[in-house]
C-alpha cells in the first residue's frame, strides 16, 4: 500500500476514528457493540465487493438493493407456499443472478449506459418485489437460520467471517489474476483493452451477473438477520454501497481501485455512524459528516491528478 | 452460463430430496415447544417511580410532526417523574435503521425503550437482546410482535373509533337523515372493522332516524375519493352526512364539499389530522372530526415505561399504574394499554395542535 494513495488515508482515518471512539465514546469499545457494528454492515459489505469490480470496469449497478428486495420477496413467497428453505436459498441466488444478467445483457448487447439501465431496473426489480409479495411481511422463518445469521464468536459475527472470505477471494481476483488485470484494463481504456484481446463484453456481462447473485446472497443474510422477508427490504442500500466504494478510492471513471480500500471505507462509515449515534449526535449531523467524507473522497483523487498534471501543461 | 445454473438447480433438488425445513416444520416445532416465558417478578403497584430513569423514544422516523409531538410530550412526562428522556431515530422510516438505534440504546444502558415499529418483526431480535439486558420495552403507535415488547400503548381501539365517529356525526345532523361512508379500499382491514362497529352502533334506538345508504370506496386515492364523493351526492342529493374513516378520504371529500353547493349542508366527519383539515374547519365545511392526540400517546407511553422500569407493572393483564395528568390505566389482554377515546378536533381547539 503506497503512502500517497487515497486508500492509505482511508485506513489511517479508520484507525484514528476507531481509537478516538474507543476512548471518547462510552459503550463503543465493547464486544457486543463491535459485534453489532460488524453485523450491521454485512449486506453493504457483501454488495460493495462486487460493486468494486463493476466500478473498476467503468460501469455501475444501482439496482443492487432492489435486487435484494426482489430476492427477499421471492423467499417470502416460496416459504409461505411451503417449499423447504434449503430449496429456496439457491433459488434466491439464481433470481439475483438473473436480475444481474438482464442488466448485463442490456449493457453489453444493446450498448446502453449502465447508469441508465440500472436506474431503470432499480425501479423494475423493486416493483416486481411488490408484485411477488405485495405488502405482506413473512416472519415465521426457521429459527436455525435466523440465529445463524446473528450468531457471533466473541465479537466476530459468523456473517463477518463470510464477508472476510469473500473479500479475500475478490481481492485475489482483482489484484492477482489475469482476469483482475483485464477488468482494470477495460475499465481504464475499453477500446485498448478490446484490441489487446480482452473479451470486454463477456467480462462485463459476468460482472453484472456476479453483482446480482451477490445481492441474492445479501438478501438471505438480510432476511434471516431481521427475521422478516418484505418487498421493501433494503430500500436505499444501493447508495450506502456506492458511497463505500467511492470512499474506498475506486475511481468512478473506472480503471483503478483496491478491495482493501473499499473494505476500510465500509468499516470507516460504520464506525463513524455507530460512534456518532452512541454519542447522541443528531441525525442531521450524521448525514452531514457522511456527506463530507464522500465529497472529500471524490474530490481528493481528482485534485491530486490535477496537481500532477500541471507541470505538463 | 448454463453450467452454474444447472449446478444450483441440482443442489436445490438434492436439498429437497434430503427433506428440507418447510414452513409447516417450523410451525410444528413452535407448537411443540413449551411456552418459555419465565415467571416474571411480581408487580408492586405501590413501588415509587425510580429517580433518574433513562427513557429513549424511538419513533418510526425523526422530523415527522406526528412523532415530534408524541415524543415531546413523552419527554415532558419523563421530566415530571424526574427521569431523563430523549428522542432518537432514523431520518428515513426503515426497520433496519431502527435496529441500529436499538443496539446503541442497549450500549447506553437505557432503562426503557419506547418504540413505534417500522416492521413489527424485524425489530424483535434486537428488542429481545435489549430485554435480555434488562431494558424495558414499550411499543406505541405501531406495535411490534408481542414477544418484542412488554407493553403496547394502543392509541385507540377499533370499537371506540367506529362508535365515536357515528356519535360525532349524529350530534352534527341531529340524529336524523341519510348517511354514507367513504372508506379506503374494499379490503382495508382497519376500515372494515371500524365500519362493522359503525353499523352496530347504528342499530341502537337513538339512531332510528338515521340510515346508512352506502359505503363508497375511494381506495385511499385522492382523485378517486374526490369523484366518489361527487358520485355519492349525485345519487343521494338529500344526504345528511358522510363519515370518512381515512385521512385521504376525508381530505378529498372536504375539498369537494368546500367548493360545492353542499358546503355546510352535508356534514362531514371521520379521521383526519388537524394540519390537513384546518382550512376546512375554519371555512365551515367540517364541524368536527376526530383522531387520537399523539401528545397524550407519547405521554402515556413515557409513564408506562417508567412503571415497567420501576416494577409497578410487568405487562400482565389487570395491573394498574398512574400516568400523571391522564390518570390511572389498566394493562389489558396481551399487554395492551388503551389510551382512551379519540380526541375531537373542532374550531375551538384545532389551533392547539400542529401535526
Amino acid at each position: 500500500m503506497r503512502a500517497d494513495r487515497w486508500e492509505t488515508l482511508v485506513v489511517a482515518l479508520l484507525a484514528a476514528a476507531t481509537v478516538a471512539a474507543s476512548f471518547g465514546v462510552d459503550g463503543f469499545a465493547n464486544g457486543s457493540n463491535v459485534a453489532f457494528l460488524l453485523l450491521d454492515v454485512t449486506e453493504i459489505a457483501l454488495m460493495a465487493l462486487t460493486m468494486t469490480l463493476v466500478v473498476v470496469a467503468a460501469e455501475i449497478d444501482l439496482s443492487v438493493a432492489s435486487t435484494l428486495g426482489l430476492c427477499c420477496a421471492v423467499l417470502g413467497r416460496l416459504w409461505t407456499a411451503g417449499l423447504p428453505i434449503e430449496t429456496i436459498m439457491p433459488i434466491c441466488l439464481v433470481t439475483g443472478a438473473l436480475a444481474g444478467a438482464l442488466n448485463g445483457l442490456l449493457v453489453t448487447r444493446l450498448g446502453l449506459p449502465s447508469l441508465a439501465v440500472t436506474i431503470g431496473t432499480f425501479a423494475l426489480y423493486r416493483g416486481l418485489a411488490y408484485v411477488v409479495l405485495g405488502d405482506q411481511a413473512v416472519a415465521d422463518l426457521p429459527p436455525a437460520y435466523t440465529s445463524l445469521a446473528t450468531q457471533a464468536i466473541g465479537p466476530i459475527p459468523l456473517m463477518t467471517l463470510l464477508v472476510a472470505v469473500l473479500a479475500v477471494a475478490a481481492g485475489i481476483l482483482l489484484h492477482a489474476t489475469g482476469l483482475g488485470r483485464a477488468i482494470t484494463a477495460l475499465g481504464a481504456n475499453e477500446e485498448a483493452a478490446y484490441f489487446a484481446g480482452i473479451r470486454v463484453r463477456r467480462i462485463k456481462f459476468w460482472l453484472f451477473v456476479a453483482s446480482g447473485a451477490m445481492a441474492g446472497l445479501a438478501s438471505l443474510v438480510f432476511t434471516f438477520r431481521y427475521a422478516s422477508a418484505r418487498a421493501d427490504n433494503g430500500v436505499g442500500l444501493e447508495l450506502a454501497v456506492v458511497a463505500a466504494v467511492l470512499l474506498g478510492g475506486v475511481s468512478i471513471f473506472g480503471g483503478r481501485g483496491t478491495l482493501a480500500g473499499v473494505v476500510a471505507a465500509v468499516l470507516l462509515l460504520a464506525v463513524v455512524r455507530n460512534a456518532l449515534i452512541l454519542a447522541d449526535v443528531a441525525n442531521e449531523v450524521l448525514n452531514v459528516v457522511t456527506g463530507v467524507l464522500l465529497v472529500a473522497s471524490v474530490l481528493a483523487p481528482n485534485l491530486k491528478v490535477r496537481l500532477e498534471r500541471k507541470p505538463v501543461q | 452460463m448454463k453450467r452454474p445454473i444447472a449446478l444450483l438447480a441440482g443442489l436445490a433438488l438434492l436439498a429437497t430430496a434430503c427433506g428440507g425445513t418447510t414452513r409447516s416444520d417450523v410451525a410444528a416445532e413452535r407448537g411443540a415447544a413449551p411456552a418459555t416465558s419465565s415467571a416474571p417478578a411480581a408487580a408492586d403497584p405501590n413501588a415509587p417511580i425510580k429517580p433518574g430513569l433513562k427513557i429513549a423514544f424511538l419513533p418510526k422516523q425523526v422530523n415527522n410532526p406526528y412523532f415530534t409531538i408524541a415524543d415531546r410530550d413523552g419527554v415532558a412526562a419523563t421530566k415530571e417523574f424526574g427521569g431523563e428522556g430523549k428522542e432518537v431515530g432514523p431520518s428515513e422510516a426503515s426497520a433496519s435503521s431502527q435496529v441500529s438505534y436499538i443496539n446503541t440504546l442497549i450500549q447506553q444502558r437505557q432503562d426503557a425503550i419506547v418504540i413505534s415499529a417500522n416492521d413489527p418483526n424485524a425489530v424483535v431480535p434486537a428488542l429481545k437482546q435489549a430485554m435480555a439486558a434488562g431494558i424495558k420495552v414499550v411499543s406505541y403507535d405501531s406495535d411490534t410482535a408481542p414477544d418484542g415488547r412488554h407493553v403496547f400503548v394502543n392509541q385507540a381501539s377499533a370499537e371506540d373509533l367506529g362508535r365515536t365517529q357515528v356519535q360525532l356525526l349524529a350530534d352534527q345532523i341531529g340524529h336524523k337523515g341519510k348517511i354514507a361512508v367513504l372508506s379506503a379500499t374494499p379490503n382495508a382491514t382497519n376500515q372494515n372493522t371500524w365500519i362493522e362497529f359503525m353499523k352496530d352502533e347504528l342499530t341502537k334506538p337513538e339512531y332510528k332516524d338515521m340510515e346508512l345508504v352506502k359505503v363508497a370506496y375511494g381506495n385511499d386515492d385522492d382523485q378517486k375519493s374526490f369523484t366518489e364523493t361527487q358520485g355519492l351526492l349525485r345519487s343521494y342529493p338529500d344526504l345528511a352526512g358522510i363519515i370518512s374513516p381515512t385521512t385521504v378520504g376525508i381530505a378529498a371529500a372536504a375539498r369537494y364539499l368546500s367548493d360545492s353547493d353542499f358546503k355546510g349542508k352535508v356534514r362531514l366527519t371521520g379521521l383526519g389530522t388537524p394540519n390537513q383539515l384546518r382550512a376546512f374547519v375554519k371555512d365551515g365545511t367540517i364541524e368536527g372530526f376526530e383522531l387520537w392526540n399523539p401528545g397524550d400517546l407519547g405521554y402515556l407511553a413515557g409513564y408506562a415505561a417508567a412503571a415497567l422500569a420501576s416494577g409497578q407493572i410487568t405487562g400482565a393483564e389487570g395491573e394498574r399504574f398512574k400516568a400523571g395528568k391522564l390518570g390511572e390505566y389498566t394493562v389489558g389482554a396481551g399487554g395492551e394499554v388503551l389510551l382512551g377515546k379519540p380526541t375531537v378536533f373542532d374550531a375551538g381547539n384545532i389551533d392547539d395542535f400542529d401535526f
